[in-house]
């Protein structure tokens, strides 16, 4: 067991000029920020005002009634959808136009879908190098190395050679991690990554993400699995209707949420 | 019915010859249909408007004209009226003529058949190739055609079976020696054999199409991507 570590003191995250420190340390920017994000789906107001920073290192899980937008941030983070209004920086550096660059920016966010999303016609084996192979030019027997050693630290390494198809849920899910980590991210995002799992298929998955985070890997966690959420987040973030509502340590959220909403929510999610 | 005399009749024609033209014509006219709709759909899956618009234009036109216009349209318009000539051989120009006009009209069955199989191509494999960084022609070509080419076997295939019959147009565009006309000049000179002449070119396409059909659908089930 791990102790939930302290809240991180966003107040204390140096602005986003670079002369506050030594040029020496590069690492000075928060991994994601997002700045006062508006986006819309015609009509729908679906996120309102983000403010959001994630530092190195931090596990955040994002909790919530479904349809409050949760997907929606995860996926304007490496602009899979784009925003309205605000700033979203990565590394200190604003998202680009779509195109070659948004390209590149895209591989150093991994992300981790509730449908795992394996390419369904290509090898397990290929599905972890195609990334390396084809966005980074990297040789196919160094990927091929390299995505074996990430295949064993998920625990697949004997499915390499099957299709996404012959393999369980659970082991999709893990291979899609492998895939994702196979480019050598700064942050992972993970929208529901358990929630099309068999029951007994979800904790395979949450423990290789557990070890991702005491690994030091940067996170950003959708889920209903209060357990690892008082687990291993750093902060979790509370969302309804396109804001974020209360934003703690999870032992603070939990014994104390502030907000009906997040009160009622609770009492719904841990009746059963 | 005289089988004898019609045995002489047959050796005086180029029947076996007339197939393999329309063989030829096929093979020609469906490589450049391939590449045609190939083309065709992956700009209809681009973010470029414009792109997606001229792949939309190109597909309905020639989808929407009757293929004998089209033949004619290439003897007429673009050879006779344009005078646009691919060789200083008469029977070559028109042979390339034909495989271009069957190129184009088929390329749009290809394009709609392909984007049957962008269809079966769940969202989820293009977000996750743009998740890891690849661009829309990467994912475009390793990731959406492939499954969708493999998802289009059996409507690529009915647009082949189309296509092989299709070539007998060809004569349209004053191609001559292929199956139809060489039928049309068998029974024009002997009308006491026509049944038998309609025979042998309907059950030649029956021997040449039925293994086809055979094949698609073996194909179809080979090829499909296990999800
Ligand atoms: N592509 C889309 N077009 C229109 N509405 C959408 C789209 N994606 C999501 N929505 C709507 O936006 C709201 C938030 O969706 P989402 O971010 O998926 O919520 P969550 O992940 O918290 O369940 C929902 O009401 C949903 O119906
Ligand atoms: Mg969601």
């Amino acid at each position: 067991m791990i102790e939930a570590p302290l809240a991180p003191d966003s107040l204390a995250v140096p602005e986003t000029s670079v002369s506050s420190t030594s040029s020496a340390v590069p690492e000075t920017y928060p991994v994601v920020e997002m700045k006062d994000v508006n986006k819309y789906f015609g009509q729908l107001h679906v996120l309102q005002d983000i403010n959001l920073t994630v530092d190195k290192g931090e596990v955040i899980v994002i909790i919530g009634p479904s349809g409050s937008g949760k997907s929606t941030l995860c996926r304007t983070i490496n602009r899979l959808e784009p925003i309205d209004s605000g700033e979203i920086l990565i590394a200190g550096q604003p998202l680009p136009q779509e195109g070659r660059d948004l390209a590149k920016l895209r591989a150093e966010v991994g992300m981790v879908f509730q449908s795992f999303n394996l390419f369904a016609h290509k090898s397990i084996l290929n599905n972890v190098t195609l990334g390396p192979r084809v966005a980074r030019g990297i040789s196919k027997d160094q990927a091929e190395k390299e995505a074996i050693a990430l295949l064993e630290r998920v625990g697949i390494k004997d499915q390499a050679n099957k299709l996404p198809a012959q393999l369980s849920g659970g082991q999709q899910q893990r291979v899609a991690i492998a895939r994702a980590l196979a480019m050598n991210p700064k942050l992972m995002l993970f929208d529901e990554p358990t929630s099309a799992l068999d029951p007994e298929m979800i904790n395979e998955v949450l423990d290789v993400m557990t070890n991702l985070a005491r690994d030091g890997m940067t996170m950003l966690v959708v889920t209903h699995e209060m357990g690892f959420a008082r687990r291993v987040a750093d902060r979790v973030i509370f969302m309804a209707d396109g804001l974020i509502l209360e934003q703690a340590t999870p032992q603070e959220f939990f014994t104390n949420p502030k907000t009906d909403r997040a009160k009622d929510f609770l009492a719904k999610i841990l009746e059963h | 019915m005289d089988l004898t005399g019609y045995w002489e009749v047959l050796r005086e024609y180029p029947v076996l010859h007339a197939f393999w033209v329309n063989i030829t014509l096929t093979f020609w006219s469906g490589l450049l249909s391939l590449v045609l709709g190939t083309v065709a759909v992956a700009m209809r899956i681009s973010p470029i408007a414009s792109l997606r618009l001229a792949a939309t234009f190109y597909v309905n036109v020639f989808r929407d004209i009757p293929l004998t216009i089209v033949m004619v349209a290439m003897y007429s318009v673009v050879w006779v009226s344009l005078g646009i000539e691919f060789s200083d051989t008469f029977t070559t120009n028109f042979y390339i003529l034909a495989v271009i006009g069957l190129g184009l009209y088929h390329g749009s069955f290809v394009a709609e058949a392909l984007r049957s199989g962008v269809n079966t191509v769940p969202l989820g494999q293009a977000e996750a190739a743009r998740a890891i960084g690849l661009t829309f022609i990467q994912s475009a070509r390793i990731i959406i055609l492939p499954q969708a080419f493999r998802g289009a076997v059996a409507p690529l295939g009915n647009t082949l079976i189309a296509l092989i019959k299709n070539t007998t147009v060809a004569s349209a565009t004053a191609v001559a020696t292929e199956t139809s006309g060489v039928m049309a000049a068998m029974i024009e000179n002997r009308p006491d054999h026509v049944i038998l002449i309609f025979l042998t070119f309907a059950i030649g396409y029956v021997i040449i199409v039925v293994p086809v059909g055979v094949l698609i659908t073996h194909l179809s089930q080979r090829l499909a991507v296990k999800r």
